[in-house]
């Protein structure tokens, strides 16, 4: 597993010809080339956007989910095998399907707004600038809704009911059980679900990947299918480039989690 | 009270289940089209015509077997890998602080932050040097590598949380390590183990990127791969592309159906009193 990690490192000292082939090292000229890049800021801000929004709407929603599915009521299996469904479906599948509904022409979302009265003409959701991110951060949350609450799930189930009785015998209230019980139980779920989350968003690439397509350029890209494109697609084919922004990804995954393993005081034996 | 609550609660379940189920029934919808429905404004939820052929011309489709042969022998292969690997590990983790436990810990976390997205560049040079592009190897060895790590840091979450009240109590009563763990740790952290095991399968039966990177040969191209042929710039099966997704789809629904109920029955609950 380090080892890709290494050649990623080393590959981004080196000059590469558009079929691969190794043509010397270049040192940091592949740093200094990153960032003369004009589209990288962009694609930095995109980033943020995508995963700030992505994480925190689908953890918000996860919990309401969770305790919805920890509640018992008629058909709730259904509802459980319901959620399962966008889990266990490919999500390059998934993409597909949303590209396919929210097209232009033929998708079915125009119609069924309009016919809810929530647009009044048809929105080109994946080929305007002002809808596309959004459209994109729907289907993100989307796909990371099920496994989210299932995580938070378990952590509630792990929550002995013990707890609850004794909130209970003290006179709390439900809000209260829930903030000063609940929460502060489900923290090591909460921790799985939202590192994880963070590392999935950052690094997801089919959404962004099919949604995005039919764009020119790098107006909507993250910083994976930025990398990815610079790397085996667009006309710049340069292996050193994308993997000095590899390296440049790796280093950020590795900032957002120190720095929420500090807020959260990670000892090891959390989680 | 009682009774408006869990009606209020059913209609909550009932609503969420239809916003989550609503894309997936204009996939199948869709599936079922005509080519010629497939471009009609305005667009129609349901087809004029079902054409359930459409469904037996991709399970007739040769390209489309290849691909599935290979997503079942990729996902397969890795899992089982990943899970030999995972279940020692965490469990010698979970229970002995050793020397640079915290270290080894950090390191599967960062490891599952690298991902093979960000890694892709250096999995294609590695790949590429050693020669091994389009070999299942390559892909099997990857998805392994990668679920690993996911799957040590799950389980070792569940191992902890058994109580070592229990254990002890084994020990006591003369138990050894080996069968403490085949007969304590592993029954009471099955919700882990089958946690682990349907997210190692999943991920590699939908991993896309590496296999997009690595398999550029025809013949060994796994589904999510695969079926992105049947919509390009230019031919657009729509219908194709749903139906083998339905068909992709949906027996790894069922499976996820069929043990839903172990991954999150209670971890611990009643074994200690």
């Amino acid at each position: 597993m380090l080892y890709p990690a290494a050649q990623l490192v080393r590959a981004s000292f080196w000059q590469f010809s558009v079929t691969g082939l190794s043509q010397g090292f270049v040192g940091l000229q592949n740093y200094a080339k990153l960032f003369r890049q004009e589209s990288l800021t962009m694609v930095v801000a995109n980033t943020l956007v995508w995963v700030a929004a992505v994480v925190l709407v689908t953890i918000v929603l996860s919990l309401g989910l969770a305790q919805l599915l920890g509640a018992r009521f008629p058909g709730r299996t259904l509802v459980r095998w319901a959620l399962i469904v966008p889990w266990a479906a490919s999500v390059i599948m998934t993409s597909k399907l949303f590209a396919w509904i929210y097209d232009y022409y033929f998708g079915m979302l125009n119609p069924a707004l309009q016919a809810l009265g929530i647009v009044s003409h048809p929105v080109d959701w994946l080929g305007d600038d002002a809808t596309v991110m959004g459209a994109m951060i729907a289907v993100g949350v989307f796909v990371s809704l099920p496994f989210t609450t299932y995580v938070l799930l378990a952590g509630l189930q792990a929550i002995s009911p013990d707890v609850y009785e004794a909130a209970r015998v003290d006179g709390a209230s439900a809000w209260r059980t829930y903030r000063s019980v609940t929460l502060p139980l489900l923290r090591p779920a909460l921790l799985v679900a939202a590192v994880l989350n963070i590392v999935y968003v950052f690094n997801s690439f089919p959404i962004v990947w099919t949604l995005n397509d039919r764009n020119p350029g790098f107006g909507h890209d993250t910083m994976i299918t930025y990398m990815y494109k610079i790397a085996f697609k667009s006309s710049l084919r340069d292996i050193g480039l994308a993997a000095a922004l590899g390296v440049v990804n790796v280093a950020l995954i590795l900032l957002a989690v120190a720095a929420y393993l500090r807020t959260v005081r990670w000892r090891g034996e959390a989680a | 009270m009682r009774g408006r609550g869990r009606a209020g609660l059913a209609l909550a379940g009932f609503l969420v289940a239809c916003l989550v189920l609503l894309p997936y029934l204009v996939m199948l919808l869709t599936a079922l089209k005509p080519a010629a429905e497939l471009r009609t404004t305005p667009p129609r939820l349901t087809p004029i015509h079902w054409q359930w052929a459409n469904f037996t011309g991709v399970l007739r489709d040769p390209d489309f077997l290849t691909w599935l042969r290979v997503s079942l022998v990729v996902a397969g292969a890795s899992t089982v890998l990943a899970l030999l690997a995972a279940v020692p590990a965490a469990y010698y983790t979970a229970r002995h602080p050793f020397r640079g436990r915290t270290l080894f810990l950090f390191l599967v976390l960062v490891t599952q932050m690298f991902s093979p997205t960000t890694l892709v560049v250096g999995l294609h040079r590695e790949f590429f040097e050693l020669d091994l592009i389009n070999t299942y190897g390559a892909l099997i060895l990857t998805n392994a590598a990668f679920n690993l790590a996911f799957a040590v840091w799950i389980l070792r979450a569940f191992f902890a949380s058994i109580p070592r009240e229990i254990e002890e109590a084994a020990a006591v009563d003369g138990c050894g390590r080996l069968r403490m763990l085949w007969k304590i740790a592993l029954p009471l952290s099955r919700p882990g183990i089958v946690t682990a095991l349907i997210f190692s399968f999943i991920a590699a039966w939908n991993e896309y990127i590496v296999a997009l990177t690595l398999m550029t040969d025809p013949d060994k191209k796994p589904l999510t791969v695969g079926i992105t042929s049947y919509v390009t710039a230019y031919v657009q099966h729509w219908n194709s592309l749903f139906a083998a997704s339905v068909i992709a789809i949906v027996p790894v629904v069922v499976l996820f159906a069929l043990i839903e109920r172990h991954l999150v029955a209670g971890l611990t609950a009643g074994s200690v009193r």
